[in-house]
């Protein structure tokens, strides 16, 4: 039997986990990375804040583990447009889909269409220099923005909007959001949370980072840091050591006094829902809510409306940041109900509940959104074990073109403009080479990456 | 002497894999694992080997006279941890 070919779709940190875990499992395996963008590692580039350097250090290991042992990368190649799966599984013994979740949820209220309402992802996308959002157009002139939810990328959002310009001009923010930040007129972020203090998600380390902003004065209100008697109850049976730092950390926040030379703020609300974002033309206020804490039937606890008037906050911004969805792959088995491929673990299935052979799924594509970078690791683990497996037990045919060659030349006709491993090598050593005191300088139009691509 | 983990750790337990006297926590498995936003170093078990900080792929291990000043909060941290834990088995057992 001929060299077992295992085709990686998406190169986010799922994909390069996988590829690095499948190497040490069964070195001779080959391994090629199909990724839509032509840069690879998704969300470490495109995902993780500018002011979070030491994160992307992650790269590093990646490319050592991946691409610098033989893992073929095949970039600006979009599975599902320039290939289908079927033609995948005719050039492939594998195929592992690592795809994440591409879209965010909406609030389901009225006025989200507005102008100045976005999901947070598009900003984050916009100020991280995705090609594909580098053109949005955020208007910062106003005083306010809301940002809705508590989680990392509501974190990530609101420290964006208030960081010392000069400490974001050291990362690797993208150049046009760099711009638009510099000109900012945003003088407060209120943070809505719709659960409480205890049940904020944010991690202990960034609500300490929203705390320590220079010229920021962090602002909390005493009475919603103070605990209904069901969360009490729930913190000190069932409180994570994050939920118990997160409540000591806002009650310390609530006690702090306003600075005098604050050049901004920021306003975390807990307990308020919002209910309608509200503007003629474009956003000038959001409608919110009040909260209570109540146990369900299954003993978990949930925010419920409570009997309150409701309240106007005028804003010109809004970003959502209350969860993410992966969306349907042409021709592969989807969830509709979880979304995510089902899978059990990391083997796809097909709707009779049966494995699909040589179809794997990794990452958010397989799990749903949660964790973070490293749960990817021995999410991988888990999918590979699976892959290697099938792949010694006999589960998995020989497909019908298992050569290298067919691959590329069906390549050079769909998409003669692929990048390679060379390619992305040149992109980054131009992106590094371009900045002084900075990380890198992004590249951030497709034009000018292929361009630099072909150079390699 | 001790080395601990900064809050920018992503939890790939490269370093549980390598440390040679187990001191770092929670381990994959563990009920606590997944809930944790981070890992952390137990100071009374650390012996300093540096272990670790060599196997972190994004560098948030340090020694504790040498944490930069936005990790100052690392140390406590860590120990806290450990501290809250052993209440815990204290308790369940």
């Amino acid at each position: 039997m001929p060299q077992a070919r295992v085709a990686i779709v998406g190169a986010g940190p799922a994909g390069a986990f996988a590829a690095a875990s499948l190497r040490r499992a069964a070195g001779a395996v080959e391994i090629d990375f199909f990724e839509r963008l032509p840069t690879p590692w998704g969300l470490l580039r495109g995902g993780v804040a500018p002011d979070h350097q030491e994160i992307k250090r992650l790269e590093d290991t990646f490319h050592r583990q991946t691409l610098a042992r033989g893992v073929r990368f095949l970039g600006h190649v979009d599975v599902g447009v320039d290939l289908s799966h079927a033609e995948l599984m005719r050039h492939y013994t594998a195929v592992v889909y690592a795809t994440g979740a591409q879209t965010d949820k909406s609030l389901g209220i009225p006025g989200e269409e507005l102008p100045g309402s976005w999901a947070a992802t598009e900003f984050v996308a916009w100020y991280n220099g995705h090609p594909d959002y580098r053109d949005l157009e955020f208007d910062l002139s106003g005083q306010r923005a809301v940002v809705i939810g508590n989680g990392n990328v509501a974190a990530d959002v609101t420290r964006i909007l208030t960081l010392p310009i000069a400490e974001l001009e050291r990362t690797d923010v993208a150049d046009h959001a760099l711009e638009t930040l510099r000109e900012s007129k945003i003088e407060e972020v209120v943070v809505l949370g719709r659960r409480g203090p205890a049940q904020a998600a944010f991690t202990s380390a960034e609500l300490r980072d929203l705390g320590r902003l220079d010229g920021v004065d962090v602002v909390v209100h005493r009475d919603e840091v103070q605990l209904d008697p069901i969360s009490r109850q729930w913190l000190e049976e069932e409180g994570t050591f994050t939920a118990r730092k997160n409540v000591a950390l806002l009650r310390e926040f609530a006690d702090r006094e306003p600075s005098p030379d604050a050049r901004q703020r920021i306003t975390l609300r807990f307990l308020r829902s919002p209910v309608a974002i509200e503007g003629t033309d474009r956003v000038e206020a959001i409608e919110i809510r009040r909260n209570q804490i109540e146990r369900d039937d299954e003993g978990t606890l949930r925010a419920r409306p409570a009997d309150a008037p409701a309240e106007t906050i005028a804003c010109s911004l809004v970003l959502r940041s209350v969860g993410y969805r992966a969306v349907p792959l042409p021709d592969v088995p989807f969830d509709e109900r979880h979304f995510v491929l089902p899978n059990e673990g990391g083997r796809v299935l097909g709707p009779d509940g049966t494995a699909v052979p040589g179809v794997y799924a990794v990452g958010w594509i397989k799990r749903g959104p949660t964790g973070i970078l490293g749960t990817n690791k021995r999410d991988a683990e888990e999918t590979v074990a699976a892959l290697v497996e099938d792949l010694r037990g006999g589960a998995l045919p020989e497909p019908e073109q298992p050569g290298r060659e067919a691959i590329d030349a069906l390549l050079a006709e769909r998409q003669p403009d692929h990048v390679t491993v060379e390619g992305w090598r040149a992109i980054d050593a131009h992106e590094r080479t371009q900045a002084e005191d900075r990380p890198r300088v992004k590249l951030t139009t497709r034009d000018e990456l292929l361009e630099r691509a072909r150079s390699g | 002497m001790t080395y601990v983990i900064a809050g920018s750790c992503v939890k790939d337990d490269s370093c549980i894999e390598v440390c040679p006297v187990d001191c770092i926590h929670p381990k994959p498995g563990a009920p606590d694992f997944d809930v944790a936003e981070q890992l952390y170093i137990d100071p009374a078990v650390c012996i300093d080997c540096d272990a670790c900080v060599e196997a972190c792929p994004v560098d948030a291990i340090f020694p504790d006279f040498d944490t930069p000043e936005k990790f100052d909060y690392a140390l406590d941290l860590n120990a806290e941890f450990f501290a809250e834990r052993s209440t815990a088995e204290r308790t369940a057992a």
